[in-house]
């Protein structure tokens, strides 16, 4: 089996809480997953899922309570696997004292690019982020989404690999999440991996090439968008016109109506009755459709399931 | 190296930024202050006077620093999550600590280094030529800068694992305790038992004697400071700072951030 860009296996977080932290909230339950080299994989879930966590564990910004995970076939314990991979911070926050340039400069370093290099590579990236004209002014007079750019500029200033981007458009405007998408694309064009998570399932479906669904700490599902929701794929809908609706046509019952214009959904077995009796009637079929639950449905499921069940659990112990 | 270089330079920057060095306006009026006033009430002591108050505020002023900048090194990091970034780039935990140690502990040089001109500037006014022997104030600034060294590195371990009040509490605390390790040493307790006494004695060598860094009666008196003392205090501080940031380095290398 070829190797993934991001492997994990059974990784869990607990924290401790309460006085003298005996007690344990587990954040994330035995999460095995792995992430193809070139895909866009997207990271769903409510808040407090576990996205962040499983992210902020693949950084070594928190410890796991088990479990390992690799990068790039690299352990998540070696530093030096840092060289290839970008990471965009949730509500990313920077050192408000320095401007843009100066941040991107600072990051650079790390990276051990030469003076010329770095300047090049800042300078680039800034145009990049649309940053280009405020590159010298400093972040405490930024907005939240100047931050955001100049966020994702430092996750991609040094060509890494693998990019992991945390609620990438959180707090950006619909021309920021236009742009951050196009980034995201263009990176994926370049061959590189993205990692991003997001509560925003249109941005998912748009972009992913598969996703993975966490609720309450556990993987509820993964695969590509459309496999998801295939799994339940259910019914037809057939828009159509009709300009005098006749007495008998059972149909019109349970159709909703605009206008001229009539949709109605029913099971796939009765089709080409429903055609037929269209047809009879004199109808102008606009559209036949097969109703597939988007991936919203699909994860409003999930995440219903699982609070029926904590709250079940909750009765149970009650 | 470069990363440690990386973090240092830009802890400086942001202390620079942050208008920290501004308490060096405050010095110069003190010292301002303090010449013109010495010149008038004090008869023959104006130098003593001059160099006692201005060592003086210049361990103070430092020590300012040096706690609550020491302990905002990493806290402020972590509350703002800047440290986030910067993680995730091929930067080991540990330089990153080093890096913030030598930002402050260079951001305390400056300061110290333009205090102590300032307090040559003042004791100029009241007596010139300055004498061969004023180089001593030299040789207690230095030592007053190994003293917050040393106040950085505990301000560093203790915000490693605690909260920033507490770290402050906690400096400060082994500041004040630091000057009287000598004291702890050598006391004769005639009602202690002999175990009380060890126990004490002990203690009083893991605490940092910050006694050892106070010259300044040498100083004001134009008697000279032994080069052994000087030698033995550098050792000390380096050791001492070596082992409290090796600490820390441990304590940090395994925190959870939020």
């Amino acid at each position: 089996m070829p190797q993934g860009a991001i492997e994990i296996e059974n990784l869990s977080k607990e924290y401790p809480y309460g006085f003298l932290h005996l007690k344990k909230k587990k954040s994330l339950e035995d999460l095995t997953m792995r992430v193809e080299d070139g895909e866009v994989f997207g990271f769903l879930g409510p808040n407090g899922a576990g996205k962040s966590t499983t992210i902020k564990l693949l950084m070594r910004l928190i410890f796991p309570t088990a479990g390992t995970a690799r990068i790039l076939g690299k352990s998540i314990d070696d530093v030096s696997m840092h060289g290839s991979i970008g990471y965009l911070p949730e509500q990313p926050y920077f050192y408000d004292y320095l401007t843009a340039y100066e941040v991107l400069d600072y990051f650079a370093r790390f990276h051990g690019l030469r003076a010329n290099d770095r300047r090049a590579r800042v300078e680039a990236m800034l145009k990049k982020v649309g940053l280009d004209t405020a590159k010298k002014i400093q972040l405490r007079k930024y907005s939240k989404g100047m931050l955001q750019r100049v966020g994702l500029a430092q996750a991609i200033l040094h060509d890494p690999q693998v990019v992991v981007l945390d609620e990438p458009m959180s707090g950006l405007d619909p021309l920021g999440r236009r742009e951050v998408r196009d980034i995201i694309l263009e990176l994926k064009r370049e061959g590189r991996t993205v990692l991003f998570s997001t509560h925003v399932l249109s941005d998912a479906e748009m972009l992913c090439d598969r996703v993975g669904v966490i609720v309450g700490g556990k993987l509820r599902g993964i695969g590509a968008p459309g496999e998801l929701v295939d799994m339940k794929a259910q019914g037809m809908e057939i828009l159509f016109e009709l300009s005098r609706a006749p007495g008998n046509l059972p149909l019109l019952a349970k159709a909703m109506r605009t206008g001229e214009r009539y949709r109605v959904q029913f099971p796939e077995t009765e089709l080409y009755a429903a055609l037929d009796a269209l047809k009879a009637a004199g109808a102008r079929i606009l559209s036949v459709t097969q109703i597939k639950p988007t991936l919203e449905e699909y994860f409003m499921d999930l995440v219903e399931a699982d609070r029926a069940q904590a709250s079940a659990v909750e009765v149970s112990g009650k | 190296m470069r990363n440690i270089q990386a973090v240092a330079a830009n802890t400086f920057r942001e202390a620079v930024r942050d208008r920290v060095l501004y308490n060096l306006v405050f010095f110069a009026l003190l010292m301002m202050g303090a010449a013109i006033l010495v010149g008038q009430i004090s008869i023959g002591i104006e130098q003593d006077v001059i160099v006692s108050l201005g060592l003086t505020a210049i361990s103070v002023v430092g020590i300012f620093i040096a706690v609550f900048l020491g302990v905002a090194l990493v806290s402020k990091e972590m509350d703002k999550r800047t440290l986030y970034a910067l993680l995730a780039k091929p930067v080991k935990r540990w330089e990153f600590l080093l890096g913030k140690f030598f930002g402050l502990v260079m951001t305390l040089t400056v300061n110290t280094a333009a205090m102590a001109a300032g307090l040559y500037i003042a004791l100029w006014t009241v007596k010139h030529p300055l004498m061969k022997s004023d180089a001593y104030i030299l040789v207690a600034v230095y030592l007053i800068l190994l003293k917050l060294a040393l106040i950085v590195a505990l301000a560093l371990l203790f915000s490693c694992f605690t909260t920033p009040f507490l770290a402050i509490l906690f400096t400060a605390g082994m500041y004040v305790a630091g000057l009287f390790a000598g004291d702890l040493r050598t006391v004769q307790g005639v009602e202690l038992d002999p175990a009380a006494l060890g126990l004490m004695r002990g203690i009083s060598y893991l605490l940092p004697n910050f006694e050892n860094f106070n010259v300044m009666g040498a100083v004001v008196h134009g008697s000279g400071v032994p080069a052994a003392i000087v030698w033995q205090d550098t050792l000390y501080a380096i050791l001492y700072v070596a082992i409290v940031l090796a600490g820390a380095a441990v304590v940090f290398s395994r925190r959870n951030l939020k």
